[in-house]
């Protein structure tokens, strides 16, 4: 097959065809991002809070140890849906009182136990970082995790 | 070597490899930390050496892209390079900018997206010499002749410098930032890396079989035409659940599965110009990294990175350690491998010397992949019983992890098999040259120069 296509065809396929695929590709990203603001994630609970504690996600560097939604380092439990785990739907308070009391007791220097660190939050920004948690649970994932260990 | 200026590649190799071995030492801590938790935890925590070791890996895969192509684009455009000088200034910068990362991220300074961590300041070091290399590049191909080689090469480098732009677009959103991140992470090592990849084969194997160029060409463009069609669409399969819509489950899984068409043609490709080609090219070790490039790539990239691709597969296997072992291999085989070929290939002729070290080069080829081989398997074993505990069972995380310390023992022990051919691949390379020439006819050594 290989030998009846002379080089110029294949260079021509080559750039129709990367052209053809990366414009659908493009309309398709434009339309998910479209999906993204104003179907699968709380527009309006999108507070300043919340971008704060995606900030403070980030300072940290949560994700070189915990997964959120699946994507980031394998080391540490997923967190897109720590919020749901800990209750918070059923009791906010409960779960955010128990979320902060658990960062904050770290590390817990428990043996042969992965130790996360301590970490100098303020209790606001340790308030932003479970707000951010919180709206990230609500993310429609499609039905990802298959179960609340996440 | 014909051209001058191709020693500029030289310092890149260098300081490619320096970096290489501090990936794979961090990749060890890393790996020390998963049997020994304790390891380290106060004065160096996971996730600094988690970053540190990936980190370097980006910075020196770069570095050696840019070495290689500053390697080939003279023989390629029969030309000097336009400035050795910014060539070597760009060097600079880039090393430091991944050096001034490293430190940085020792004393906590670092922003956090995954491989994104570096400091804003470095970010923009780090894009400023990747545009110089560009320029410098693009300088040299415009005076001189552009082949289809050197062609496909600047535009994969130029479209991954593009992309990159998007690592400083962060939005509040985090399922928008998820979907633009994949813009630099998928469509870098799925998508145009794709070509630098298939171009820098494509240059070994004329220089190494003596196949015609019309031929190895065509197969060029055939190959990365199956790569941006089948990778661009292909990014759907990070898109089943991040929020993003839900047709991206057909489309992804449906264009991610193609993805190991470019794959398996290019283990064709690597092999068929080899059976086909002439010349029985003495620099046996370099042919081995070819070879073995195109073979590993595919299984790491290819067979591994298709056992999970479908959205029915990935929804139970999505973030374990499945994905660890298979980033690992495909990492290895399609771009660590890839440059160790082009330095296998061209060291000798950059240190003026015929092939060196052969059969402790080949060593290290058998030790590094035999290696991280077995460390996949390792991680692969672990992600399947992590997926049917944690995620058909329901077990919690913490509780399933404790099932497979016997597999994060032996990937450790895999590290270590990885490290040590690691050394003595750089020390085959750039240590004392002792002649190590296969048994054949002596005119087989003499047809050296190309």
């Amino acid at each position: 097959m290989i030998e009846s296509l002379s080089r110029n065809a294949a260079r021509n396929i080559f750039f129709g065809g990367s052209l053809f695929f990366f414009a659908i590709f493009i309309g398709l990203t434009a339309h998910s991002h479209f999906y993204i603001v104003n179907e699968s994630t709380d527009k309006e609970g999108l507070t300043a809070s919340v971008a704060r504690g995606k900030q403070v996600w980030e300072e940290h560097s949560c994700i070189n140890c915990h997964t959120i939604l699946g994507e980031g380092a394998y080391f540490a439990p997923e967190l897109g849906n720590v919020w749901k785990r800990y209750g918070g739907e059923q009791s906010p308070e409960g779960a955010r009182m128990a979320l902060k009391t658990w960062i904050r007791m770290q590390p817990t220097g428990i043996e042969g136990r992965r130790q996360m660190p301590a970490f100098d939050i303020s209790d606001e920004d340790l308030d932003a970082l479970i707000d951010f948690l919180e709206w990230t649970s609500r993310i429609d994932t499609q039905g990802w995790p298959p179960t609340i260990a996440g | 070597m014909k051209y001058a200026s191709q020693r500029v590649a030289y310092p890149f190799f260098i300081a490619a490899m320096a970096l290489f071995l501090g990936q794979v030492l961090f990749g060890l801590v890393a790996g020390a930390i998963y049997f020994w938790p304790n390891f380290m935890a106060e004065i160096m925590p996971f996730h600094i050496v988690r970053m540190s070791h990936t980190n370097l890996l980006l910075v020196w895969l770069l570095i050696g892209f840019f070495g290689a192509t500053y390697y080939l684009l003279p023989e390629e455009a029969e030309t000097e390079i336009y400035s050795p000088k910014l060539a070597y200034l760009q060097l600079a910068i880039f090393v430091f900018a991944g050096a001034a990362a490293l430190v940085s991220y020792q004393f906590g300074i670092h922003e956090g997206r995954e491989f994104l961590e570096q400091p804003t300041w470095i970010k923009l070091l780090l894009t400023i010499s990747f545009l110089m290399f560009l320029f410098n590049a693009s300088m040299t191909l415009k005076k001189g002749r552009r082949t289809a080689i050197s062609v496909v090469l600047l535009m994969g480098l130029w479209l991954a410098a593009i992309f990159w732009l998007f690592a400083f677009y962060n939005p509040s959103n985090l399922s928008l930032d998820k979907m633009y991140w994949w813009y630099v992470v998928h469509l870098w090592v799925e998508g145009v890396w794709g070509l630098i990849m298939a171009s820098l084969l494509a240059y070994l194997l004329i220089r190494m079989t003596g196949v015609d160029r019309e031929i190895i060409e065509k197969w060029l463009y055939v190959i990365v035409g199956l790569v941006l069609f089948s990778g661009l669409l292909g990014t759907g399969h990070h898109y089943y659940w991040i929020g993003t819509p839900g047709y991206w489950k057909p489309i992804g899984s449906f264009f991610s599965a193609l993805e190991v068409l470019p794959l398996f043609t290019m283990v064709i490709f690597a092999f068929y110009m080899f059976w086909r080609g002439s010349r029985n090219h003495p620099n046996k070790s370099a042919v081995l990294w070819t070879l073995g490039c195109t073979v590993t790539a595919f299984f790491g990239a290819g067979v591994w990175g298709f056992m999970h691709t479908l959205s029915a597969v990935n929804y139970y296997s999505h973030g374990t350690q499945i994905t660890a072992a298979h980033g690992h291999l495909a990492f290895y085989g399609a771009y660590v491998m890839l440059n160790l070929s082009i330095m296998a290939y061209a060291l000798p002729q950059l240190r003026g010397k015929q092939p060196y070290n052969q059969i402790l080069n080949m060593w290290s080829f058998w030790l590094m992949t035999g290696g991280m081989a077995f460390m996949t398997f390792t991680l692969t074993f672990a992600g399947i019983i992590q997926t049917h505990m944690q995620r058909v069972i329901g077990e919690q995380y913490m509780a399933t992890q404790d099932y497979l310390q016997l597999f994060f023992g032996m990937r450790l022990g895999a590290g270590v098999v990885v490290c040590i051919g690691a050394l003595l691949y750089v020390y085959a390379m750039l240590g004392p040259a002792r002649e190590q020439l296969p048994a054949g006819p002596a005119h087989v050594a003499v047809g050296a120069t190309s």
